[in-house]
């Protein structure tokens, strides 16, 4: 079986955004950019079906500037086995992402599609869902476990208030949450080998899709700062402020 | 315009979520619409109906609805929506689950949990975990949209809608359930409660929480934790406030040996009373916090909870 995992290029987790002084969006020039954290775990789960027998092939997209061949090869170096550019400068929303998904999914025939289930820049968790309705597959989000069978996939995901199982025929879609797995770190070597596996480079066009999308962003404002408050000396003045001054207990 | 909600609920009763969703399209404007989809859902639909600002109920009784299954019930609502100009979900795992395969069947985008209304085809949303708010015009025929709850109040329950039952089963059959293992709690949810006690790494282990269940317990509070303490296996995944948890906003939040970090403070920054405890005085925590106790929790929390 193929697995096909999509990953993108984000602000890298642990910078502090900045929104530009014109409110046209976050400043993102020189700014560390590294592979959506979600995606990670897609990636990893991905290569361990490998590791298990499960799947044959890893096979990693992404679509996004030149320069998300960086996370693509990222992803190469952690285990997978071929990686696919769909090239574009332009900024798109999930639901061109998804049709062009749909394309190379018709092209691959992955039995399981393993994308993130947000990105931490967007944070829109909607391209594996729209993945799924466009390519009519079943789908299983926010994963915390996975185990496959011959024609069909049991998830259990993470829901309000617990945990739900269901069970996928396949081929399936599959979005991930934290408690999957925990990414493993690319060694050299690998980063190394990496470097020869075949990346494709394709265009929206070669796939004859539309990407103009119906939402314009007008403005990106920071939100409104908290500001800090007292410090109390002691438990019972706590209670105090909460009672008589918050009035909240 | 119209409008079509879609209710959150557990075949039993309504979630407080769709109360907020009906305040986010009331703000929209128009003739609201609720569609309760699930299985012997009648207790559901007679609630809902009391929902003010809801003109019709419109409920799909069977058995293919029964678990939400997001290929069953997209293909619902995408059938429904072309007569609505917006549909509306909570933005609960649930919602998120199915709306946007409506959006992608219907050949349109979503706009996911917005925080305000701006106008009928603008909204306010967060983006970058809550470090930036970005505005957004949808032009699509129609808007697909989940609402954040913590964003809207919850529309009062003094109305009369009709309720019209629908003759449907649409099964992709695709996906069948399995299995379902839900926390059982006698506390609030956290996404409802008024008050919320949370613990971070700072607990040391999870029998710990209990401390924090004493206070709970007096306040009628429900208890959650930081992404650390649920990394360390002091709390369950259910219970995480922060970016990749649950956003809360109730009125009071107290945090006790959390840290801070952006990741948990975008979860639970729109609480209006925030208190924090924590024995590290650098804490950013206390950048946020309306009133700060410096102290060890093994000595505050239990005085706390003694004093309340």
């Amino acid at each position: 079986m193929k697995v096909l995992v999509a990953v993108k290029r984000v602000i890298d987790y642990n910078i502090k955004v900045r929104v530009k002084s014109d409110q046209s969006g976050v400043d993102l020039a020189n700014v560390k950019m590294a592979m959506n954290p979600f995606c990670e775990i897609a990636v990893e789960e991905a290569v361990r079906l490998k590791e298990k027998g499960v799947a044959d092939e890893v096979i990693v997209v992404s679509i996004g500037p030149k320069v998300a061949q960086e996370q693509i090869r990222t992803a190469m170096a952690l285990g997978a086995d071929r990686g696919i550019l769909v090239e574009t400068d332009e900024p798109l929303e999930s639901l061109a992402i998804a049709k062009l998904l749909t394309k190379v999914v018709e092209v691959e025939q992955p039995g399981l599609v393993i994308l993130g289930k947000q990105s931490i820049d967007a944070d829109n968790n909607q391209t594996g869902q729209m993945l799924g309705a466009l390519a009519g597959m079943s789908q299983g989000t926010f994963a915390s476990e996975i185990n496959v069978s011959e024609n069909s996939v049991e998830v259990t995901r993470e829901i309000d208030g617990g945990l739900q199982t269901l069970s996928l025929n396949l081929p399936a879609i599959i979005t991930t949450d934290l408690r999957l797995n925990e990414p493993r770190y690319a060694s050299l070597p690998n980063i190394m080998k990496a470097k020869r596996k075949p990346l494709d480079v394709k265009t929206p066009a070669d796939f004859g899709v539309n990407v103009i999308s119906g939402l314009k962003t007008l403005l990106v404002e920071s939100p409104q700062e908290r500001s800090a408050g007292v410090l109390v000396g002691s438990v019972s003045e706590l209670v105090e402020k909460l009672k008589n001054e918050a009035k909240v207990i | 315009m119209s409008i079509l909600v879609i209710a959150e609920h557990d075949n039993g009763s309504l979630k407080d979520e769709t109360l907020n969703t009906v305040t986010a399209a009331v703000q929209i404007g128009g003739n609201v619409d609720l569609l309760i989809a699930g299985e012997n859902c009648n207790a559901v639909a007679e609630q809902a109906a009391k929902i003010s600002g809801v003109n019709r109920v419109l409920v799909a009784d069977h058995a293919v609805y029964a678990h939400q299954l997001a290929e069953n019930i997209s293909l619902l609502v995408s059938e429904l929506a072309v007569d609505y100009s917006h549909v509306l979900a909570p933005a609960t795992t649930n919602g998120k689950n199915f709306m946007p395969r409506v959006a992608a069947t219907l050949d349109v985008s979503q706009i996911s949990e917005i925080t305000a209304v701006v106008s009928a085809d603008t909204f306010k949303r967060p983006i970058y975990a809550g470090n930036a708010i970005a505005t957004v015009q949808s032009t699509d025929k129609v808007k697909v949209i989940t609402v954040r709850a913590t964003g809207f109040d919850a529309a009062v329950c003094d109305g009369s809608a009709t309720i019209e039952s629908l003759d449907k089963a649409t099964d992709a059959g695709l996906s069948s359930f399995v299995k379902e293992e839900l926390a059982q709690s006698d506390r609030p949810g956290l996404t409802s409660a008024k008050v919320i006690i949370s613990g971070g790494r700072g607990m040391g282990n999870s029998s710990n929480f209990s401390l924090l269940e004493q206070v709970a317990d007096k306040l009628g509070a429900a208890v959650g934790a930081s992404r650390a303490a649920v990394d360390a296996g002091y709390a369950p995944n259910d219970m995480q406030v922060g970016q990749t948890g649950k956003i809360v906003a109730p009125d009071l939040y107290i945090a006790v040996g959390i840290s801070g970090a952006i990741q948990h403070l975008a979860g639970m920054k729109d609480s209006k009373v925030i208190v924090a405890i924590n024995k590290d005085e650098e804490a950013p925590i206390f950048q946020v916090a309306d009133f700060g106790l410096v102290d060890d929790l093994f000595d505050a929390v239990p005085e706390l909870a003694n004093s309340l």
